[in-house]
């Protein structure tokens, strides 16, 4: 998949993150802040590329404003604004593909 | 060397004396010096100690560079006393190096952060250490490394003359115009004044400062004429909205409900759940309301609680006026029926920090304690409490009451969820030991329950009540399951707080954050 235009999912409500994607064309440019960033900017870090890896995006900005969402949450707000940057999110979700 | 909690407290901290924590009861027996005031004698008869301002107070009582200032927190987050003071000392009389020693600080003291970064404060002693301050300290911007003590910890510090106060400064609600005061009676009223009594008696110095001058004399008072050196009338010394709040109402939440619901019963399967008991709770939501369920099984078996301890507030002051708890003994107020009912309501009477949790006296109340319900920002697999250290390590809370009541009573209850968001509140190793586990006998979770194994008395009893319970280990795994294992915050070396014990050991020290960075 790859990002087509801005995009954006999530709130800023504790326990949710925020995730913007844009193009780019120089690989995954990620930035993360977060409320549990010295505990779990590792995980953070790794669950967002992951997903990304698993969405078959490879170039991009993407933003992660994390209010100390859990892993599945994260994975979720990050899928949709994928979906969105790319108009998916209508239809066309990869239902039983890469989305389990 | 390593202490008992198996924190690694550096050597150049075990100077003079010091020594790091050894266990619970460890000081028991030992006797103490007491130290002593330099006190100025006021044998000529005398009108008033009125003065007109702050400033001419600190001159009267010979504030100098270098000083240690004590304060109390009675009045919250509503306090204005702690930064007129040390405005008045550092911008009308130019001082420096000041040290703040202080029952508690909150953030109505970002301003001290200001003197903090100027070098202008250099020392920080107290139990509560939040906002701005909090984070100035924590960015080791401190010039000496702050020292943190609970409830209990201090009076037995300012008595063993280990923090000497050169001028305490008594926000009061009411006052006459020789110092006699009250937590009542005036538009600021914060009820019981029990932090402040042993800083009018240890210190050199008292300055009363009060926004309502009543006739002489104004009995009972709290803190005695016969220690104040000076009197200032101020036009306001706090917020009275945020000194004494409207009653928090009691929890809804279903998971604060079925916990509160479980701490009763832990509590009424014990053989000190009897006839006379007493008891102390914390004011979160949780703790709160086991306060309902508490009752409901009181009522059941026909008995009535002897006493009960802390900071007050509504539930406790209504159970008294049901004639369901005999005595209602308060160090501290948090709602306005707790102040409205001090030493107004037969039964509800006042105490001392000292006289509620000094480790170093003869007769604490927390020492006759059946029971105390607290709550935890963080509890580890060897029952050790932090209450002090956020999951950043920055420095936002209080021990307060925590240790001494946890060390004091028969069954310490810790109530919390097992997960806040994403922190494991049950987790391997808590940031900061603020309570030691040794002192800790019951966890109660929204997940479970589980009893520490020092104590398989309890753990019998909670198996004759049928109530389920599982292991600590197994409530951290189910946390991490949920949350995913956190890595360990990481510290610069610098030490910026000392945790001292409650008997003066050392109990952790907290170290200089570091701006967060992935490792690869």
């Amino acid at each position: 998949m790859q990002i087509e235009k801005n995009a954006m999912a999530g709130t800023l409500e504790s326990s949710d993150a925020m995730v913007t994607v844009e193009p780019g064309n120089a690989g995954i440019e990620l930035e993360i802040s977060s409320s549990v960033m010295n505990q779990y900017g590792r995980q953070i870090r790794a669950t967002v590329l992951e997903t990304l890896a698993r969405l078959g995006v490879t170039d991009g900005r993407v933003t992660v404003v994390d209010k100390g969402a859990l892993d599945c949450t994260l994975k979720a707000r990050v899928e949709c604004a994928v979906f969105r940057s790319c108009g998916k999110s209508d239809a066309g979700i990869p239902w039983g593909g890469v989305i389990k | 060397m390593k202490n008992a909690v198996g924190r690694e407290i550096p050597d150049e901290l075990l100077v003079g004396g010091k020594e790091v924590y050894q266990g619970k009861g460890y000081m028991d027996g030992k006797y103490i010096k007491k130290a002593s005031p330099c006190t100025r004698r006021c044998e000529k008869p005398q009108e008033s100690k009125i003065v007109d301002s702050i400033a001419q107070a600190l001159r009267d009582c010979g504030a100098k560079d270098g000083m240690t200032f004590s304060f109390h927190h009675h009045l919250r987050e509503g306090d204005f006393v702690v930064n007129m003071v040390m405005k008045a000392a550092i911008e009308e009389l130019g001082l420096k190096d000041l040290t703040i020693a202080a029952s508690s600080l909150g953030a109505a003291h970002d301003l001290i952060a200001d003197y903090i970064e100027q070098g202008k404060v250099i020392g920080i002693q107290t139990s509560g250490i939040r906002g701005r301050m909090g984070q100035v300290v924590s960015e080791g911007k401190l010039k000496t490394t702050a020292i943190i003590r609970s409830h209990g910890g201090r009076p037995r510090a300012i008595e063993a003359g280990e923090v000497h106060i050169d001028i305490a400064f008594i926000g009061a609600p009411t006052s006459d115009c020789v110092g006699n005061c009250r937590g009542i009676g005036g538009k600021s009223n914060c009820g019981s004044m029990g932090y402040a009594m042993t800083d009018a008696k240890y210190a050199d110095h008292v300055v009363v400062i009060t926004d309502c001058l009543v006739d002489f004399p104004n009995m009972p008072a709290s803190v005695e004429a016969i220690d104040v050196d000076a009197v200032v009338v101020v036009d306001s010394i706090g917020n009275p909205k945020k000194i004494a709040s409207a009653a928090a109402r009691i929890s809804q939440n279903p998971r604060d409900l079925m916990m509160a619901e479980n701490v009763a019963k832990v509590i009424a399967s014990t053989p000190y759940f009897k006839d006379g008991f007493s008891f102390q709770t914390g004011v979160g939501g949780p703790s709160l309301a086991a306060n309902l369920f508490l009752e409901k099984f009181m009522d059941e078996r026909g008995i009535k609680m002897g006493w009960a301890i802390g900071g007050i507030c509504k539930p406790m002051v209504e159970l008294l006026k049901k004639g369901k708890i005999g005595k209602v003994i308060d160090v501290q107020d948090f709602d306005l029926d707790a102040v409205n009912s001090i030493n107004q309501t037969p039964g509800h009477y006042e105490m001392s920090a000292s006289q509620y949790a000094n480790p170093a006296n003869k007769g604490a109340f927390v020492n006759k304690l059946d029971f105390v319900v607290l709550a935890a920002l963080e509890i580890d697999t060897n029952f050790n409490v932090n209450v002090l250290t956020g999951s950043d390590g920055v420095l936002r809370g209080a021990p307060g009451g925590h240790p001494d009541t946890a060390a004091g009573s028969k069954c310490c209850i810790i109530v919390t969820p097992l997960v806040r968001g994403r922190m494991a509140t049950v987790c391997e190793n808590v940031v900061t030991v603020t309570t030691p586990g040794d002192c800790v006998d019951v966890l109660v979770t929204d997940y479970g329950i589980a009893v520490n194994p020092l104590r398989p008395d309890l753990i019998k009893c909670l198996d004759d009540a049928g109530i389920e319970h599982v292991s600590i280990e197994s409530l951290k795994e189910k946390a991490y399951s949920i949350v995913g294992r956190p890595d360990p915050v990481q510290f610069e070396d610098k030490v910026v707080a000392v945790l001292e014990a409650r008997d003066g050991t050392i109990l952790d020290v907290v170290r200089q954050i570091k701006p967060y960075t992935f490792e690869d």
